[in-house]
């Protein structure tokens, strides 16, 4: 990585309640660079993505984007600065439409990030286009998560925060995942991927770091991780 | 048969202006999550703003309409005012506190209302081209009403195609579901509250506008149409249209044939309706499950009895109390007999706000159940004072019995609206039931024995029960019992994994409670020597939110303090102002922004900061 990196974040802290989740985490995701934040159930994968999308009142630490300071700002104000954030439990507008739940998500055009129309994006994802006037709420948990990710990416962003995207979805949408994330990757869109599924985060992040009761523990590219069986029986198998 | 029909029809009219209002409460409630009690008094601004147009502008149709939706738009205005100002600091406050902030705005637009269009009734210019009446199968029927007819689905229509076919709509429904998500998407949130609280109070007061021509401008129309509206939006299912819509007719034709069948319990039956319905629907007609039940408010650190000094303290308070007769005057002594009063009336609800987690919006129901058991014993049966005083505490909690064994099934804010229906229920039946109540005129004569009737040995008397029950209040906060109550208000799931019987145990909580605040209604009976149905309207039970809110929820002492606090100042300003109203309604907003923990809770957190430095 050359030159300062899309995001960084430094000595992010976090807490639910009293509870210590984020005990200073530090990594950084570049232009147009797939980076997978792995670790066990309950290590601050997800929560390092909300402190960073601004949902959490009790954050510390900094978090720059295109070198600019947003760990005060509110979750629209980051968003409107061109990070999408697709949470982990999808949660689509069950009573809105495909395209209404679309809608939601639209924000003007922004420089330097691809521009995404409801016509591109049911392209990417062809299920979607069948479905248009459907309700969010009478859709297969595989749909929801197409559905949740086009909703962010109406958003035109240049850096997705990507919560576990292949958790409880059939092999066969998993793949199709994969291949819709290698496609924006190909738009030149940055990602922040956390995972639990190592095969999944292979085939598709260049870079890894890996977290361990919300400390990372191992940064490096995604073919060392692969390789250092030692690192992946010490903070990833179960 | 004919007569029927034009029944039904005033139902329908009946049900357009209930519509209006409670659309707008249901729209500012499903994206906010904050019941606004202040709704009402957009109602009641919007109909007086209306009277004053038509009255200068009203005598041709165009003025009459142009005014009507200048009033509208101005309600909105104020409404939007509100939520820049105000309800922004609130969202992430308990739901108690938002409550409350909105109460203390209901305050404050009645002294204003009344500074402005004075206190007498104002009578309506009748709308210009449609003060006639027609006929229907030989039954006059008056034709503004069929306007009001027509004006409920018109909005109806209106609004959906809002929602459905415009992008602030479709943002107001997402936002309505999930509010964080929408802000993630980068919708900022800020303003589509403040355009959901000038669309929600828009519609009040054009509700409130369109009921110049019909009926009498009052300075009483806010609480009797937002407790309506309330019922409407429960039963519904709240945040629904749809459901406001149809619980609206429902309730309109309830009003309206239920006065040919029972009316001697027409305010009633609206409130055992919308008991049966959430007993039935737990949330409403066509409402859904809270993705994430409201909570009562942070129960903060655990409660530690007091141990040393500090464990004998209200002892020597209660002593030092005693002495208070060696030097003070009567008047020092009334006083201080009513804040011991208040005190336990305090106590009794934080018992189950602190304790349980359960906000009741409707506690003045039991402390007047008390004092209305208490005034009819030692009047209509002479009983002596102390078998009359021994039945308020039993009337209470009986009563409390009964209304708890509803309430307890639902929890947040369907919990806080049914106790709120229940306080309005007995509040209509000491209203209506004149024979035996005397309605509005009260019960007077109610005076103590010739023993207790000084006024040092009836404040002696006060300090020694009210005393007993606050030691036996806080003796229970510390038994078995009110630990289960405590983790059922903690976490409840885990409660009935070890055994707790949560709902049970917060029945009893329930009419502990009601017993409690009926010892307290049945002694300040005596002390005033009268009773009137206001013991038990929703500014009584709010009195006591504030008491609560004043001392803090999270310690025993708390509601003590606070209602001393409040009776103080609330007998000073009176003293001072007839402006108590606006007074008070400042003062409970600026304790609802300064101190989210009440007044007992921040000086905690002041000694625990200054120990940990």
């Amino acid at each position: 990585m050359t030159g300062e990196p899309l995001l960084r974040v430094q000595g992010l802290q976090a807490w639910y309640g009293r509870a210590h989740i984020l005990a200073g985490v530090d990594l950084a995701v570049g232009r147009g660079e797939v980076l997978a934040l792995v670790g066990r159930n309950g290590a601050g994968k997800s929560t390092t993505m909300k402190a960073v999308m601004g949902l959490l009142d009790a954050r510390a630490g900094s978090v720059t984007f295109e070198g600019r300071d947003v760990s005060a700002l509110p979750p629209h104000r980051i968003a409107r600065l061109g990070i999408g954030y697709v949470p982990e439990d999808r949660r689509v507008f069950t009573e809105l439409t495909v395209e209404e739940n679309l809608e939601v998500g639209r924000q003007p055009p922004r420089p330097g990030a691809p521009h995404w129309t409801p016509e591109k994006l049911y392209a990417l994802f062809p299920n979607l286009a069948e479905m248009r006037g459907r309700r969010g709420g009478r859709m297969s948990g595989g749909e929801q998560q197409m559905l949740t990710l086009a909703r962010t990416l109406m958003g035109n962003p240049s850096l997705l925060l990507l919560d576990e995207p292949s958790e409880g979805l059939a092999p066969r949408i998993v793949q199709q995942m994969a291949e819709a994330l290698r496609a924006l990757k190909a738009e030149g869109l940055s990602i922040l991927l956390s995972e639990q599924n190592l095969a999944f985060a292979g085939a598709v992040a260049d870079r890894a770091s890996v977290i361990e009761k919300g400390v990372i523990r191992f940064d490096g590219p995604m073919q060392a991780l692969m390789k250092e069986e030692s690192i992946r029986r010490a903070y990833l198998a179960v | 048969m004919s007569f029927y029909l034009v029944q039904f029809l005033s139902g329908l009219a009946t049900a357009a202006t209930l519509f209006l209002v409670s659309s707008g409460l249901t729209i500012v409630f499903g994206v906010t999550r904050i019941v606004n009690f202040a709704h009402g008094s957009f109602y009641m601004l919007g109909a007086y703003i209306g009277w004053s147009l038509a009255e200068r502008i009203g005598s041709t149709p165009l003025g009459f309409w142009g005014g009507v939706l200048a009033a509208a738009l101005a309600a909105g205005v104020l409404g939007a005012v509100m939520e820049v100002l105000l309800l922004r600091r609130l969202y992430r406050s308990p739901e108690l506190f938002q409550l409350l902030a909105t109460f203390g705005v209901v305050l404050v637009v009645q002294d204003v209302a009344s500074w402005i269009w004075g206190p007498e009734d104002l009578l309506g210019r009748r709308a210009p081209g449609l003060r006639g009446s027609v006929e229907i199968l030989d039954q006059v029927f008056p034709l503004y009403d069929l306007v009001l007819i027509a004006l409920g689905p018109l909005v109806l229509a209106g609004l959906w195609l809002m929602f459905h076919r415009t992008r602030w709509g479709t943002l107001i429904r997402a936002a309505t579901q999930d509010r964080e998500m929408t802000a993630a998407l980068g919708v900022e949130p800020g303003r589509l509250f403040t355009g959901v609280l000038f669309l929600g109070s828009a519609l009040a007061g054009l509700g409130g506008a369109l009921q110049v021509p019909r009926e009498a401008i009052n300075l009483g129309m806010d609480m009797g149409i937002v407790v309506e509206a309330f019922v409407v939006v429960v039963v519904g299912g709240m945040g629904s249209l749809m459901g406001a819509f149809v619980a609206s007719l429902l309730i309109g034709q309830l009003q309206a044939f239920g006065i040919l069948v029972f009316p001697e319990i027409t305010l009633v039956l609206v409130f055992l309706f919308m008991a049966v319905v959430l007993v039935l629907r737990p949330y409403g007609l066509l409402g859904r499950a809270e993705e994430a039940p409201p909570t009562a408010a942070s129960p903060g650190p655990p409660l530690s009895a007091s141990t040393g000094i500090a464990a004998w303290a209200p002892l020597l308070l209660l002593a030092l109390l005693a002495l208070v007769p060696l030097f003070a005057g009567e008047y020092a002594l009334i006083v201080l007999t009513e804040l011991v009063i208040l005190a336990l009336f305090a106590a009794s609800l934080h018992l189950l706000i602190g304790l349980g987690g359960l906000v009741s919006f409707g506690h003045a129901a039991y402390f007047g159940l008390g004092a209305y058991g208490a005034a009819l014993l030692a009047t209509s049966w002479a009983a002596p004072m102390p078998l009359a005083l021994a039945g308020a505490p039993l009337l209470g909690g009986l009563g409390a019995l009964i209304a708890g064994w509803f309430c307890v099934r639902r929890s947040g804010l369907y919990f806080a609206m049914l106790t709120l229906a229940f306080a309005q229920i007995a509040w209509s039946v000491t209203f209506q039931w004149y024979g035996v109540t005397g309605g509005d005129n009260g019960i007077l004569g109610v005076w103590p024995d010739p023993w207790a009737s000084g006024k040092t040995a009836f404040y002696l008397l006060t300090l020694g029960l009210c005393g007993g029950a606050l030691f036996l209040l806080r003796r229970v906060a510390f038994a078995p019992f009110g630990y289960a109550l405590r983790a059922g208000r903690d976490s409840p799931l885990r409660a009935e994994a070890v055994g707790i019987d949560v709902r049970r145990t917060q029945w009893f909580a329930f009419t502990l409670a009601g017993s409690a605040a009926g010892l307290a209604g049945g002694l300040y009976a005596f002390s005033k020597g009268s009773v009137f149905p206001t013991l038990m309207s929703v500014p009584t039970s709010v009195d006591a939110l504030v008491m609560v809110l004043m001392g803090g929820v999270q310690t025993l002492a708390g509601p003590v303090v606070g209602a001393a606090l409040f009776h103080l100042l609330r007998t000073e300003i009176m003293s001072l102002t007839d402006l108590w109203r606006l007074i008070l309604g400042l003062v409970i907003i600026g304790l609802v922004l300064a101190f989210p923990k009440g007044v007992v809770g921040f000086a905690r957190d002041l000694v625990q900061r200054g120990r940990a430095a």
